[in-house]
């Protein structure tokens, strides 16, 4: 272990944020900047009859309107993956317009810009443009529009199927498989749709420069050089050269700004069409309206035991809500994000699941923190739940039963499952019995049996996870429909002083890459962390990117990384070879220096930087300067896995639930720094809570979002939540440099099954066997009186 | 979230808010904490062409005993009732609603006047304000009047007050056994259910908010108070019971019950 990886230092870019010194998009203002705002629709569906924009034209302060038919809908927005239908026929991807021109698909959907002198005038505006609808029926379930006569999106097909999809064993095999099964477990439900509310609202400034034919997008996004590419080469078609993308402070994520939005690309179009600079920042009621939003399975599944409580063969039929157009992710999340999880921990011999997108009047859904590994994890978690309770075997029993045994994926292969992945490494018994060790789980067996004669309702509930991270290998995924390729960039710049600039791809917002990277930057170079500094987020300084998505910063990005610095090491042993009058194979590099092995001999890291820059006394046929940039793509995706258990008591009188205790044993891989692993693990298991219990997105039958605000969307707060128990055992990845896994999504995978299980088992000896999710207060009650 | 252009004026007297009020009529809102009136402002659902700020006015921020009644001038904000050694001691009951309104920002700016002439089915205090039978102190162009709480609330926002009203003062009477029972909507922690009992001589007053779209005395529980908490079982007996995605009929009609039965055996 080196001075840093291991330890946890504090978070150097807190020293700003704590200091209300962060830089934030909307934080910046250019000279002469204007300021905009949107006219969006009312209405799920409609035709737009009219737009009158001739009073609001004149209105104080405004500087232009933009509406659909100006100019600005030559491309549309692409999507980044294509999934094709099972018989082959090619995706069904409607063109999504930069400002609606004839209809509107969701509530939300904007018809027109106001751009203005200040906010309040081009708000004052907005209201004076005058759009006449005729409103239309709309469908917002995901299973209702697949049914006959549902009202359709886009009418250029005869459906509101997308794509479908299906991945895993042949479908008869396994139907026949839980035919013959001695149990049969079945489970209807709703994965319900959830918005994912970054503290920080989209937020965007436009700038084009007349002289330099350039544009500059400053936006709060995770992936700028994805957003230039997307932005360049399908929605504006400008050449990429011309564009300068800036994403430097960004508050939260949670997935929602990886994608590539209209907004963003419709200032950067009108930014040359007025010749000044425009700014957007979302409020609250727009983020809701239209930010990407998370989950949306209608999932009917079952799942057969043997007598011995073997899994034989799980099946599953999901309606995936894709919203009114494709978002940039969108259709890879309930497939490849999703179906190739369903082998979970487990030895299941057979597996087949079947997905049907299908479009629906409401805000597209993408990728929302753990992006179809919740949705499978909820699935597989509450199944073998179900299923122990249903046979009346111990939950954990029947789990460490079905484990796949332990393998590292050195002196034993990887573990190849029915559905297309290979698990790296892992040992999935030895953390399950840690987390009902650490939680005292017999104990708690009996506190349940005694509180329940008391008439206190006490659950437990396990859930046990695996997800897919670090992604992804690009062949793989390009194979798989992606558009992109998924490898990570990352730049090490030695200054001639020795100090250390890093360029990476990777986007920190939240996540704490200027503390973690620079830990093991400096540990490899053996060189003090206060030397090396990380820079991320603008397309000008780093040479590309894709950006932080799917826990993929550290296991993808930290790996490019460490390939510059391999190449630094290497030529700097050159250099040193050369000062030293020694060969390069009888040196070695420790805490900072090259020594002459077996002497004392040496020279530092700052000596040769130095002299790679000031090259007077230098190797023949090396190179000045020490600056590498590498492109890393993955082997493999990584493979997290861990323990979630909640302890929960419902009130019998109102059916609320309160967390107990929740204990959380994670593996991630090697650990640089457990102080920010820990609040990455605290921050995925609130969220992970906030499904359980309180969040969700709600239409009623007009399309309106009747949880449009924080008086109707319940996020968790600090009193919803216990003090969350965290451990961890380790198993390193195999297959990268640092031997991490990633952390990012773990909480918010494995705690929301937990949650529920515990409820379930709370309220079992009254006959309930499941509850829809949020498990609000009405539903827990509900359920207890129907039985 | 930026309101729509409005003009600002504070006033400071009540007859300097009411020569304003008389001159503006519905272009004009009242603004005392605020917490109710900004947010329907910024989303534009509530575009008033003048704001007069009535928060400074004197005398309308204090709290005093008058005789046996507590006088909480409509200013007062959530915290200083909290806050009130006056409220504690002669009226424990508010100290502890006054606990369960809103969080930290909320209780130091919103007002008890502002929070009753708004008339959110769902707030706090009305539960309180029917169960004590407490009298709203107004003045108006025509001058001063005493609502009687049974009479102030008349619908979903919209109480007895004319509309050049003010809400100067409430007035309670000492409470000795009272309680407040509430059920949190979990995103908005307004009531989804909140229920002010008030004993008294054997008999019992029963206030109840968030379960219709009017807060109300739950009469039929009063009368068939028995000593026990039996009578909860009436507690929206005769009331046409609201409906949400948090809580329907039934179960909003279940809490009730919950709620008046956990308040009578407090």
């Amino acid at each position: 272990m080196g001075t840093y990886i291991g330890q946890s230092v504090k978070r150097r870019e807190d020293a700003r944020f704590l200091k209300g010194a962060g830089k934030y998009t909307d934080d910046i203002k250019l000279p002469k900047m204007t300021h905009s705002a949107f006219v969006r629709s009312p209405y799920a569906h409609a035709k737009i009859l009219s737009v009158d924009i001739s009073t609001a034209k004149n209105a104080d302060g405004v500087v232009a309107i933009f509406t659909g038919s100006d100019g600005c809908n030559a491309f549309g927005i692409p999507t980044g993956w294509q999934v094709d239908f099972k018989n082959g026929d090619t995706m069904r991807e409607p063109k999504h317009p930069l400002l609606a021109i004839d209809k509107i698909k969701h509530v939300g959907e904007a018809v027109a810009i106001v751009i203005a002198e200040t906010q309040a005038q081009a708000r004052d505006a907005v209201q004076l443009v005058e759009v006449e609808y005729e409103e239309l029926p709309c469908v917002t379930d995901p299973e209702k529009a697949m049914a006959k006569g549902a009202p359709q999106v886009h009418d250029e097909w005869t459906d509101n199927r997308s794509f479908d999809w299906c991945i895993g064993n042949d479908r008869a095999d396994v139907e026949a498989a839980i035919a013959g099964a001695h149990h049969v477990t079945e489970m209807e439900f709703v994965n319900h749709r959830l918005a994912p509310n970054a503290i920080e609202p989209r937020s965007y400034i436009a700038d084009y420069d007349v002289n330099a034919d350039k544009y500059t997008l400053y936006t709060s996004t995770q992936n700028p050089h994805l957003i230039r590419l997307l932005m360049c080469a399908f929605t504006l078609g400008i050449p990429e050269h011309k564009v300068r993308v800036i994403s430097y402070d960004v508050g939260g994520g949670f997935g929602s700004k990886i994608y590539h939005y209209s907004e963003e690309a419709l200032l950067t179009w009108a930014a040359k069409e007025v010749g000044r600079p425009i700014k957007w920042t979302s409020d609250r009621s727009e983020a809701f309206l239209t930010d990407a939003h998370g989950r949306d399975h209608k999932v009917y599944a079952k799942m057969g035991f043997d007598k011995e409580g073997m899994i034989v063969g799980f099946l599953a039929d999901e309606f995936c809500a894709m919203g009114a157009y494709l978002s940039t992710f969108a259709p890879a999340v309930p497939t490849y994000l999703h179906g190739t999880l369903f082998q979970g921990l487990y030895t299941t011999p057979l597996i087949h699941l079947n997905v049907t997108a299908p479009f629906t009047h409401t805000v597209p859904v993408d990728a929302y923190r753990g992006a179809g590994r919740p949705e499978a994890t909820y699935l597989l978690e509450r199944i073998v739940s179900k299923g122990a309770k249903e046979m009346n075997i111990d939950p954990a029993e029947l789990r460490l039963k079905n484990f796949i045994a332990p393998f590292d994926g050195v002196k034993q292969p990887g573990y190849q499952t029915q559905v297309a992945l290979q698990y790296d490494s892992g040992d999935y018994h030895t953390i399950l019995k840690k987390g009902l060790e650490k939680v005292g789980y017999d104990d708690f067996r009996k506190e349940q049996a005694e509180a329940r004669k008391n008439g206190k309702l006490l659950g437990i509930g396990i859930s046990t996870y695996i997800e897919a991270c670090g992604i992804a290998p690009s062949a793989v995924v390009g194979s798989l429909g992606a558009r992109a390729g998924l490898y990570e960039v990352g730049h090490v710049r030695i200054q001639p002083t020795g100090k250390v600039s890093v360029f990476t791809g990777a986007h920190s917002h939240g996540q704490g890459h200027e503390t973690t990277f620079s830990q093991f930057v400096a540990d490899k170079l053996g060189i003090p962390m206060d030397d090396v500094d990380i820079i991320h987020g603008d397309t000008e300084h780093v040479a590309f990117g894709m950006g932080t998505y799917g826990s993929r910063s550290l296991a993808v990005g930290g790996s490019a990384i460490m390939k510059s610095i391999d190449k630094v090491l290497e030529k700097g042993a050159k250099i040193a070879a050369h000062k030293l009058e020694a060969a390069v194979e009888d040196l070695e590099y420790a805490e900072g220096k090259w020594t002459v092995k077996g002497t004392d001999k040496s020279i530092g890291f700052g000596d040769v930087a130095l002299t790679a820059y000031v090259p007077h006394d230098y190797p023949e046929g090396v190179e000045p300067g020490l600056d590498f940039s590498s492109f890393y793509d993955p082997t493999n995706f990584t493979y997290p896995f861990g323990c979630h258990i909640a302890i929960v008591e419902v009130d019998a009188d109102t059916g609320k639930v309160v967390i107990k205790r929740f204990v959380a044993v994670d593996d991630v891989g090697n650990v640089i720094n457990p102080m920010i692993v820990d609040g990455q693990i605290h921050g995925g298991v609130v969220q992970g809570i906030g499904q359980a219990l309180l969040e969700e997105v709600v239409y009623d039958e007009n399309g309106q979002m009747i949880s449009g605000s924080y008086m109707d969307y319940a996020m968790p707060r600090a009193d919803d939540v216990p003090m969350i128990e965290t451990d961890r055992t380790t198993t390193p990845c195999p297959h990268n440099p640092l031997g991490v896994k990633g952390a990012g999504e773990a909480g918010a995978i494995g705690s929301t099954p937990a949650v529920v299980n515990a409820v379930v088992d709370a309220l079992h000896h009254l006959g309930v066997t499941d509850i829809q999710m949020p498990v609000t207060p009405q539903r827990v009650w509900k359920a207890m009186q129907q039985n | 979230m930026i309101p729509a252009k409005f003009d600002y004026k504070k006033v400071s007297s009540i007859s300097e808010a009411l020569e304003l009020l008389a001159k503006h009529g519905d272009d004009a809102k009242l603004l005392a904490g605020g917490h109710s009136l900004i947010p329907a402002m910024k989303l534009r659902l509530n575009q008033p062409e003048i704001l007069i700020d009535i928060s400074q006015i004197a005398g309308m921020n204090t709290i005093k005993m008058d005789g046996d009644e507590i006088v909480i001038g409509a200013n007062c904000t959530h915290h200083q009732i909290l806050t009130s050694d006056v409220v504690k001691q002669n009226a424990k009951m508010l100290t502890e609603v006054a606990k369960m309104i809103g969080d930290i920002q909320v209780r130091n700016r919103g007002t008890i006047g502002g929070s009753l002439a708004h008339s959110d089915p769902s707030a706090d205090w009305p539960a309180s304000v029917l169960a004590a039978d407490a009298k709203i102190e107004v003045e108006g162009k025509s001058g001063e009047r005493t609502i009687a709480a049974t009479d102030f609330f008349q619908g979903i926002f919209t109480t007895a007050l004319e509309d050049d009203e003010i809400i100067t003062a409430i007035r309670f009477p000492k409470i000795a056994d009272g309680n407040y029972q509430k059920f949190f909507q979990s995103a908005s922690r307004f009531a989804i259910a909140g229920v002010a009992v008030i004993k008294f001589g054997g008999k019992v007053r029963v206030g109840v908010t968030g379960v219709s779209d009017t807060p109300y005395r739950a009469s039929a529980v009063e009368a068939a108070y028995d000593g026990t908490s039996s009578a909860a079982a009436l507690a929206v007996d005769g009331v046409e019971v609201m409906s949400d995605h948090f809580a329907g009929e039934e179960y909003r009609s279940h809490l009730a019950k919950v709620l008046v039965k956990k308040a009578l055996e407090s």
